[in-house]
């Protein structure tokens, strides 16, 4: 055996046998450092003939390069060894748990009326708002109620003291959202569509009424509007909110002030774990209020009743609400109530949409 | 309006169960809200009679009877002294249930005796107040049939919702004429109701009773016509069970005519007892400072806007809403004087309101009598009070003039369908107006009824056409579509609250609704509000609120009474404050409530961290953003308000003056006026403060990143104690615009090294080179920018 290959085997133990990054790096050194065995041959090609150099040089290169490669390779294997032991060492219970994020939630009013305002959307209503404490003119007067009119008796007014009276009108808190027909109608020209969500208040406290509610108003007003365009309005727009297609609707006459003739909309309902289920027709209940808008109205707002006629509609929000998700306590909605938020309320990506469904 | 089915059919000729008649008054808008048959509560009281009667062996007053009740002969325990053989009376069984008590009835032992059901009192059975003893049936009744078939009570009581409209309809006769006019049977003529002939005028030898009217606008007719020598006793058992099956409790013979009148005919009348009466009766406005005391026993103060009835006396009547008690008729009466007026019906609608006092006459006249039922009214009653109570009439006084005049007007059949969506032909349109008392010319005039004050015009004759043809017949029609998909509608308002809901419930907090209304302190402590309500339902529900906070807060503390740890609380509402205009000026707000813990005690600090005022702009800081804000530019100036710590709070202003957004800690006596513990933090974004985006289209800027890399460079400053970090971090990023892309601190150290009233602030300052990479003269030379900078506010560079 040549030097260089006594030299070589003796060099691939010692790195074998390195149990350390530390002696491997001595082992190193004592090879390819300055003064190292591989480095001291390395020199001696220098004064080496040609002939020799051809070789010897291929041979000394040789021993370089797998000296060179034994050490890369024992050096991973000393790291990933390494590794290994302080990985073992950082080994955590990841049962634990992770840090709680807290979870929002919108209001089903407000989810709802984001519902309906889509579901009207793709009818064509845009959504108009109106003032919660209105002047009695528009509350009432311009929606053919006077004041000794006894359908007022029916509304339970809150009032406020005649000081903060305006141009000689009482200010009232607004009684139903319909005075928002007047003042899209005072301020702009038809063909009007608009459906006007919002809060509303009556004198009224006990276990299904609230003294401050939320109700929508729906009207169209354009040229040979019909009672048939209305029942054909809410019918769709049932269907679209509750995501049902056997929705069926009663219509019975009724009176309103403001519409002529006045159409009350029962829904009917099938009765499913003891709770009504919107849909079929075992009963009826009493959803919505509608008519043909009154010629008075019309012409109390400057239009032409001969030329604009339409119809409106309105119902709570609230007991839309219930009726499509169950609960069935008024009051417990203006509690803010954490659990019943929790429970009742929905999640902040639940954007209602019409391809992914209005109904989460 | 209550009324029993045989009581309706006095008045319609008609084969229809209930069903049918259920069925088509809800269809026809007369909508009924219940239907209740006393039979179906009695079903198991059964006809008996008592064959035997001992005395009970360990009981003085209780006898051992045995019954027959149609089957076996039945041991019963009875305590009633009027209990003896040979009579006939009502049994109830064991399983049956008693009205008057709801007690089901047992086969049980009374003082060791077996008893196996109860005969019944006309109490238990709710059938009138006796309980003196056990019902007695004459000797004829069928014994073991059920007692309420035997006694006519199988008969329902329809409950009807009467809307304002139909002041027909408040009375039995009008709902048959409906009825009759959809088709469910015939209306009998009124004379042969009554069995009176109303042509010929039912008129005494006596004179005319001295009335008459003084207020024409309030009273425009008052008729009158006394009847002398009548004996008051009961009335008639069939006027008495008639009232009684609609809850009415019989009085007397002449005050239950009046009042079965005001429900058969819709036709409020008053009787006046004549002794009580001095000189004639006026309808006058009354003086202010009169009072009256009413039938109800109430004293009522009276004003000049007020229609009464009086005589030289005194005031006898607050006309057409109720009588006075001085005058009312009693058993004793013998000589009466009937009111048959017409009362205008604003009038009574004013006084009823300021009075808050409702009664079956002011029903009627506030809806509208039929001001052309005066001179029959009239006849009908006095013929009643003579038949009932004897006695002989008088002639009639008729004073003034009911408002008569026929309303006529056109109409155009083709009107229903434009409207109404159906299409009903012209003929069947005149059959159903005329079924309904309308008169029609060939022509298409039309003539309204004198009881139907609610139809004006065509609008109304379209309602009645297709409200009697059915709903049922209304066709849905599609609005006409506007081409391609549906447009946006949303305003930039509505999309901007929209978008603030999100973030929030995105960020974990929780939505509530709170009221609108507030207490006056929670108003007072958090602004004042200038809406406040003249009839409260409540103290606590008056003031219009002036801030979103105090609802939260109140929900906050209601959630930690209820043992929760942690409340994030929004709400997105309006303040409501007055206009320059002094209309109501409502501004779009968004509150937040931080209450609690921010984190609950966890492994892995062992610690529970409570919410700071830091949580709280971090919120307002979000939702700005969400809204669109560019909220790096907003100013952090003071005045958040009285109801925030002083200092730990601060506003959010897009310049000094506009207030986008307030936060901080609450201060603690306003926590502590709400209840609640510990540290709790706010904000409020006032949406409507918010500039609106224009609408600039879709396209975005060009994307550009810079090719060269940023470099930062950090930095630590001495400031004085007091100096807003902010200020700094402005003045560093003022120092060279081209340069330094972003400022921020972080570091804020005091104490160890750091002399008293002074803190060390650490600044990264980003800059980003944009031809070439910075040499180091030019990065001396930013260093040297942002030093002077910082050393203007009074800062010094730490070494």
């Amino acid at each position: 055996m040549s030097d260089i290959e006594t030299l070589q085997t003796e060099l691939i133990t010692a790195i074998d046998s390195a149990s350390t990054l530390e002696a491997l790096e001595a082992v190193r050194v004592s090879a390819l450092g300055k003064q190292g065995s591989v480095s001291a041959l390395l020199k001696t090609m220098g004064g080496m003939s040609p002939e020799e150099r051809q070789t010897q040089g291929p041979i000394i290169n040789g021993l370089r390069e797998s000296i060179t490669s034994a050490l890369a390779a024992k050096k991973a294997e000393l790291e990933t060894a390494e590794l290994n032991r302080r990985l073992a060492t950082e080994r955590i219970d990841m049962t634990l748990p992770a840090p709680d994020a807290p979870r929002g939630t919108i209001h089903p009013v407000s989810q709802v009326m984001d519902e309906l305002a889509e579901i009207f959307a793709d009818m064509g209503f845009a959504v108009a708002e109106g003032p919660e404490i209105e002047d009695d003119w528009h509350n009432f007067t311009a929606l053919n109620i006077p004041e000794t009119h006894p359908a007022r008796a029916m509304h339970d007014t809150f009032y406020f003291p005649d000081d903060m009276a305006r141009d000689g009108q009482k200010m009232v808190l607004r009684t139903h959202t319909s005075p928002v027909q007047i003042r899209t109608m005072t301020s702009q020209e038809p063909p009007i569509r608009i459906i006007a969500p919002g809060r509303v208040y009556r004198s009224d406290s006990d276990a299904t009424h609230t003294p401050m509610f939320h109700q929508i108003e729906g009207l169209v007003i354009d040229k040979g509007i019909h009672l048939g365009h209305l029942k054909w309005t809410l019918e769709t727009f049932l269907k679209a909110y509750f995501e049902r297609e056997d929705v069926v609707l009663r219509l019975r006459p009724s009176y309103f002030p403001f519409t002529e003739p006045s159409v009350e909309v029962d829904v009917g309902y099938s009765v499913i774990n003891g709770k009504r289920v919107i849909g079929g027709a075992e009963g009826w209940m009493e959803v919505l209020g509608s008519g043909m808008v009154h010629r008075k109205v019309i012409e109390a707002c400057g239009l032409d009743p001969d030329v604009w006629q339409g119809f409106a509609f309105g119902t709570g929000v609230d007991r839309l609400a219930m009726l499509k998700y169950g609960m069935d306590d008024l009051r417990a909605f203006f509690d803010g109530d954490n659990r019943w938020l929790q429970h009742y309320g929905f999640n902040a990506l639940d954007v209602p949409t019409l391809s992914g469904g209005v109904g989460a | 309006m209550k009324f029993s089915l045989s009581w309706l059919k006095e008045h319609l000729d008609t084969d229809a169960d209930m069903q049918a008649v259920a069925d088509c008054l809800n269809r026809i808008g007369l909508e009924v809200e219940g239907i209740e048959n006393p039979a179906e509560a009695l079903s198991a009281f059964r006809i008996a009679k008592v064959i035997s009667a001992a005395l009970h062996p360990q009981a003085d007053k209780l006898q051992v009877l045995s019954v027959d009740a149609g089957g076996a002969p039945l041991q019963v325990v009875c305590g009633a002294p009027n209990a003896r053989a040979g009579m006939l009376g009502v049994f109830g069984p064991a399983g049956a249930i008693v009205p008057a008590n709801g007690m089901v009835l047992k086969v049980a032992a009374i003082r060791g005796v077996e008893s196996n059901g109860m005969m019944c009192s006309i109490a238990e059975l709710e059938l009138g107040d006796d309980h003196d003893g056990i019902i007695e049936l004459p000797d004829d009744a069928p014994v073991g049939q059920v007692y309420a078939d035997w006694a006519g009570l199988d008969d329902p009581v329809i409950d009807v919702s009467i809307t304002p409209n139909r002041q027909d309809c408040m009375g039995v006769r009008g709902i048959a004429r409906d009825l009759a006019a959809a088709g469910l049977g015939t209306l009998k003529p009124l004379g042969e109701v009554y069995k009176i002939n109303l042509s010929a005028p039912l008129e005494g030898n006596d004179p005319a009773p001295n009335v008459r009217t003084d207020d024409e606008a309030g009273c425009p007719a008052f008729y009158a016509q006394s009847v002398s020598g009548v004996r008051n006793g009961e009335a008639p058992e069939w006027m008495r069970a008639k009232l009684k099956a609609i809850g009415q409790k019989p009085i007397s013979a002449l005050v239950d005519i009046t009042n079965f009148l005001s429900i058969d005919l819709g036709r409020p009348l008053h009787v006046y007892d004549r002794a009580k009466l001095h000189g004639a009766l006026v309808a006058r406005k009354a003086k202010d400072g009169e009072e009256i005391v009413a039938l109800n026993g109430k004293t009522y103060a009276l004003d000049a806007s007020m229609t009464v009835i009086a005589d030289d006396a005194m005031v006898h009547d607050i006309g057409g809403i109720m009588g006075g008690e001085h005058s009312g008729v009693s058993e004793d009466t013998t000589d009466v004087l009937i009111e048959c007026a017409f009362f205008d019906p604003e009038h009574i609608a004013r006084t009823g309101q300021k009075l808050g006092l409702t009664s079956d006459a002011r029903q009627r006249f506030e809806r509208g009598v039929d001001p052309a039922f005066l001179d029959d009214g009239l006849a009908i009653a006095t013929k009643l009070v003579l038949d009932l109570t004897g006695g002989k009439a008088s002639a009639v006084t008729r004073v003034g003039q009911a408002p008569v005049t026929p309303r006529i007007f056109a109409y155009d059949t083709d009107y229903c369908s434009h409207l109404g969506g159906v299409d009903v032909a012209p003929e069947e349109q005149r059959n159903i107006l005329e079924r309904l008392g309308f008169s029609v010319t060939a022509d298409w005039h039309i003539t309204v009824p004198s009881w139907r004050r609610d139809v004006d015009g065509p609008a109304d004759i379209v309602e009645e056409v297709v409200r009697i043809i059915g709903l049922d017949n209304v066709m849905s029609v599609p609005l006409p579509r506007a081409d391609g998909v549906a447009k946006p509608t949303a305003t930039p308002a509505q999309s901007l609250e929209r978008k603030v809901r999100r973030a929030a419930a995105a960020r974990g907090l929780n939505e509530a609704i709170n009221w609108s209304f507030l207490p006056q302190k929670a108003a007072d402590a958090f602004g004042g509000g200038t809406w406040s309500l003249a009839n409260p339902i409540s103290e606590d529900m008056k003031v219009m609120r002036p801030s979103l906070l105090p609802g939260l807060l109140s929900a906050a503390q209601r959630n930690m009474d209820r043992g929760a740890s942690s409340v994030r609380l929004f709400e997105i509402g309006r303040r409501y404050f007055v206009g320059a205009d002094g209309a109501s000026d409502e501004r779009a707000t968004a509150g937040i409530v931080l209450a609690g813990e921010r984190s609950a005690r966890n492994w892995a600090t062992g610690k529970a961290e409570r919410f700071d005022a830091f949580d709280a702009k971090a919120e307002a800081i979000a939702l700005l953003k969400a809204a669109g804000v560019a909220t790096d530019s907003l100013l952090v100036m003071d005045d958040a308000g009285a109801h925030y710590h002083p200092g730990q709070s601060a506003t959010l202003r897009m310049g000094p003056k506009n207030i986008l957004a307030a936060f901080g800690t609450l201060h603690p006596a306003t926590a502590k006026a709400f209840d609640l513990d510990g540290t709790v933090v706010a904000a409020e974004i006032f949406l409507d403060a918010i500039p609106l985006k224009k609408a600039s289209g879709f396209m975005r800027p060009a994307f550009t990143p810079p090719a060269l890399q940023a470099v930062t460079r950090d930095f630590a400053f001495l400031v004085a104690e007091g100096t807003p970090a902010n200020d700094l971090l402005r003045a560093i990023k003022g120092s060279d615009k081209d340069n330094i892309v972003a400022v921020r601190l972080f570091d804020r150290f005091a104490g160890q090294g750091v002399s008293e009233g002074q803190v060390s602030l650490a600044v990264e300052v980003t800059l980003q080179p944009t031809e070439k990479s910075y040499s180091d003269d030019e990065l001396k030379a930013i260093s040297d920018k942002v030093i002077a900078a910082a050393t203007k506010l009074g800062a010094v560079l730490r070494g």
